[in-house]
């Protein structure tokens, strides 16, 4: 290829920490390489009435592979994270086998390039097999660019096994994120405790079993030092709790899911199990708080905990149903519908805390600048659209909002300079 | 739009002639059971069962001292059109005694189709083998679909498919609604 | 009403009537001949993924009543390899021709999951801890029988005793028994009480002798032993002594009160005494009025309108 192919996006907003400003933006050979007014190129990219912003940052999907291909792959999941404007995803560890192998990660991260639709960052195990008994070998993980890790699915039980992870990992410059749910309070749970479950009669999941483990890591994090992330924090208790630890100066950082702050845990009075999640849907006061989280700060980041299963599993009875919904598709359009934060405020939740906090903010989560890696989404807050499961990339179909009518969605994603998605429609 | 329809209202019998007509079966059922042994008198849920009373306490009363049995019974388990149309059962069957070898006179207050008929006979069955069961109704307004025919009528009564037939102590009115052709 | 999967759809008038339905099918059930051909050419398909010979046969028994065809399904879940092939058993009987399908399953849910999966008429006979719609209905109809009430519960107290958090005839009864008017209290210790409350209108009490006195209705849950296992309740003995029925309890009950149990009954745990032995117990009657309940049901779901044409033919 002789000349290198220079691509604009023209006619948006760029959105920059502490600038947001109308201006074009050209890319060549995956930079940056200007952003200014009346710019041109060989393709343009319309952004009539869009942000551009850096690309999405999930710190929490799931994409099944290895394991249960028949929910997603690595390929189709990169493919749904790219329409949803992502640009990198943090691939949960709950494969099988699990990510606690160098062998494992490295697989994962390879299929991801493969695939080359978004950047795939394995997340390690924080036990051996998730099984909360043994340290998983950290230092070669994070050689292998690990560089945060998580039992998700699992809370780690044991009070000792934590404080040692924390000090272990705590050497090596790595973050934990805790799954908290006390599994002794959730025996066979299907549902937030609450009126609902017991007039349906299934276990509750009771706010304290995810509030119990929250304060128990808060304190270890205050005896070690160690910096912790906290996973889709669902109650009101538990965004308190956040905000007492910040505001004590610890190294505590908290995400919330699209779903807990637009759905609540009435919605499963029909029995359709694609509305049983972990942690459960909660009640209209928890979304209230989870709101005033969000917008307040002591939730740094919204992600997608992006949960694919095949149509088979979602068709067993509730208590038996695996939990868990798609997100990755919906998370914009979802994030605006129900809270509608300012354009800044929704690329730090979206992209530029879930890249610090993942450990790759070297090249995602960065200005819209010259210099700068082509990682960038297009987005329409204002694009009213309804959500159908079977017009969706992911090889699963459970999502909670089939026929909802969302408000915002993604536009073009550029993912290391190349257009992955353009008008909706991803690359082949 | 539905087309036009005029609704009409014809009372054809009134409450003596009711009483008249249910005397006189009365009378017609006793004279023809004289030595017919035990009697027991049986009207249709909901409508038959005001008759059924009334022609027991006559015969009582035509000949002193033969006691004569009433009862009730209730078709819509014996329906052959159940899931066609809603089935409300009326009121419990309450039959007062063994049936088999006795004479039982089934009233009602209209005969139609004879559906309803055929299902009592039936419903009559679980109760014992009766020897005879007759039939006795205030109107029999035509248009019979099986072969039933009464022992005893106050009135034969010619009407249209369409038309509603209402039978009670006060009398017996025919509501005919026709459609008015545009022309 | 095209299924009957929960008693929360139920208002009091229709509850009232498949009541009255079911005084029509006890006046069946006490002749010579106890059938009626109703159903004829109908099949009623009990599945039961969680053993209940007790509800199966009563099922069976009221839709053989009403002349209608019955097959069964009986699988222990743990055979159906976690209810995987649940829509594939309830797709395979539609096929066969099924008018209704009478399912029981150890998962609250599974009866309202399967009407997605199936035309017929889908009524529920116990699902987890949810719902036995039926149960609650034959109770109803025992009580009011009983007291000759018609059709309402007004007035009457009724102490529901036991492990209410774990029961489906619970939560159905305590609706049930609240929508016909009367004031119900659930008797049990607060770890056998659903974590998130209470129907409205239903009083609570942590011993059986606050009730014992005064009720109208004593109706006692069976307590599994399982619950031990779990730290619900320390042991079977502290439980007996405190909600247990005994002697001196029985003797202390008003002259006119019934005592109930949904069965199977344990006895020597919330039973302490013979039933036999107890002037109100309405026990077996339960059972008898079950089928007459049951055959109301049928009748109603199957007999009753499908096509809407207009009454009145004679």
């Amino acid at each position: 290829m002789a000349q290198k192919k220079r691509i604009v996006v023209k006619g948006g907003t760029v959105v920059n920490p502490g600038a947001v400003a109308p201006a074009d933006v050209a890319i060549v050979d995956g930079l940056v390489v200007e952003v200014g007014q009346g710019l041109d190129g060989d393709d343009v990219l319309d952004a009539t009435g869009c942000h551009v912003s850096s690309g999405f940052v999930d710190l929490h999907t799931h994409l099944r592979e290895p394991g249960k291909e028949e929910a997603e792959t690595i390929e189709t999941g990169s493919r749904a994270a790219a329409l949803g404007g992502y640009t990198a995803v943090v691939a949960m560890p709950n494969t099988d086998p699990a990510q606690d192998s160098v062998m494992v990660v490295e697989f994962v991260r390879e299929q991801g390039r493969r695939a080359g639709l978004v950047d795939v960052h394995p997340a390690g195990c924080i036990t051996v097999g998730r099984a909360g008994t043994a340290l998983a070998p950290y230092a070669s993980l994070a050689a292998a660019g690990v560089r945060i890790f998580t039992d998700d699915g699992n809370g780690v039980q044991d009070p000792l096994l934590m404080r040692r992870a924390l000090e272990y990992a705590r050497d090596l410059g790595v973050t934990l994120a805790q799954h908290c749910e006390v599994s002794r309070l959730t025996e066979g749970a299907v549902m937030h405790e609450g009126s609902c479950c017991s007039a349906m009669g299934v276990p509750g999941w009771p706010a304290l079993a995810e509030e119990l483990m929250l304060h128990r890591d808060i304190e270890l994090v205050r005896l070690t030092g160690a910096p912790m992330h906290f996973l889709h924090l669902s109650t009101a208790g538990s965004v308190e709790l956040v905000r007492r630890a910040k505001a004590d100066g610890l190294p505590v950082t908290a995400e919330v899911t699209p779903h807990h702050l637009a759905l609540d845990h009435e919605l499963l009075a029909g029995w359709d199990p694609v509305f049983k999640v972990n942690p459960p849907l909660r009640t209209r006061g928890d979304i209230e708080a989870l709101k005033q989280g969000v917008a307040d700060g002591t939730i740094d980041a919204v992600a997608t905990d992006h949960a694919p299963h095949a149509a088979h599993a979602k068709e067993l009875p509730l208590d038996q149903a695996p939990p868990g919904m798609l997100g990755l598709e919906t998370a914009l359009g979802v994030l605006v519908t129900a809270v509608a934060p300012a354009p800044e405020r929704l690329c730090e939740l979206m992209s530029w805390n879930p890249a610090r906090i993942a450990g790759i903010d070297d090249r995602h989560g960065r200005p819209v600048a010259p210099g700068e890696p082509a990682n960038i989404a297009v987005w329409d807050t204002s694009e009213v659209w309804t959500v159908s499961r079977h017009a969706l990339a992911s090889r699963s179909t459970n999502t909670p909002y089939h026929g909802m009518e969302l408000r915002g969605r993604n536009r073009h994603t550029i993912h290391d300079g190349r257009v992955v998605v353009r008008d909706r429609k991803a690359l082949a | 739009m539905n087309p036009p329809s005029a609704h009409r209202e014809t009372r054809i019998l009134d409450a003596d002639d009711i009483r008249r007509a249910v005397t006189r079966i009365s009378h017609e059922i006793v004279e023809r059971n004289r030595d017919a042994g035990a009697l027991v008198v049986i009207g249709i849920q909901t409508g038959g069962v005001w008759i059924a009373e009334q022609i027991a306490a006559n015969i009582s009363v035509i000949e002193e001292g033969r006691t004569v049995a009433l009862g009730t019974v209730d078709v819509s388990m014996y329906r052959d059109d159940i899931s066609l149309r809603p089935v409300v059962p009326a009121a419990p069957t309450s039959v007062p005694c063994d049936l088999t070898g006795a004479t039982v006179v089934l009233v009602d207050n209209v005969l139609y189709t004879g559906r309803t008929v055929r299902a009592a006979l039936e419903a009559l069955n679980d109760h014992g083998r009766p020897r005879a069961v007759q039939l006795a109704v205030i109107v029999d307004r035509g248009h019979r679909e099986l072969p039933i025919r009464p022992d005893y009528v106050g009135k034969n009564v010619p009407t249209h498919m369409a038309d509603d037939v209402t039978v009670g102590p006060d009398g017996v009115v025919i509501s005919t609604t026709m459609e008015v052709s545009a022309g | 009403m095209k299924h009957l999967i929960t008693t929360a759809g139920l208002d009091a008038a229709e509850i009232g009537n498949l009541l009255d339905v079911a005084d029509h099918m006890a006046e069946i059930n006490s002749r010579p001949v106890p059938k009626v051909p109703a159903l004829r050419g109908r099949t009623v398909a009990s599945v039961f993924f969680e053993d209940s010979t007790r509800t199966r046969l009563s099922f069976e028994t009221a839709a053989k009543r009403l002349s209608a065809d019955t097959m069964t399904f009986s699988a222990s879940t743990s055979s159906l390899n976690k209810g995987e092939s649940l829509r594939d058993t309830i797709e395979t009987l539609s096929a066969m021709g099924v008018d209704a399908f009478v399912v029981r399953h150890k998962s609250s849910g599974v009866p309202e999951a399967v009407t997605q999966w199936t035309d017929a008429v889908v009524i529920n006979a116990g699902d987890g801890w949810h719902q036995h719609p039926t149960q609650a209905l034959l109770d109803a109809f025992t009580v009011t029988r009983s007291f000759g009430d018609g059709n309402t519960m007004q007035g009457r107290h009724i102490a529901i005793v036991g492990d209410i958090k774990h029961s489906r005839v619970a939560r159905s009864c305590m609706d049930v028994f609240v929508k016909l008017g009367a004031r119900v209290t659930a008797v049990a210790p607060s770890t056998l009480l659903p974590a998130g409350g209470l129907p409205g209108g239903v009083a609570v009490a942590h011993g059986i002798d606050d009730v014992v006195g005064e009720c109208d209705v004593l109706y006692m849950l069976r307590m599994q032993r399982e619950r031990m296992d779990s730290a619900l309740v320390p042991e079977l003995g502290e439980y007996s002594a405190r909600f247990g029925l005994d002697p001196a309890r029985a003797a202390r009950l008003p002259a006119h009160s019934l005592v109930m149990h949904p069965g199977p009954m344990n006895r020597g745990v919330e039973m302490l005494v013979d039933p036999s032995h107890l002037p109100g117990s309405r026990i077996l009657a339960q059972v008898a009025n079950g089928v007459s309940v049951r055959m109301a049901v049928l009748f109603s779901l199957l007999g009753g309108a499908a096509a809407g044409l207009e009454r009145g033919d004679s």
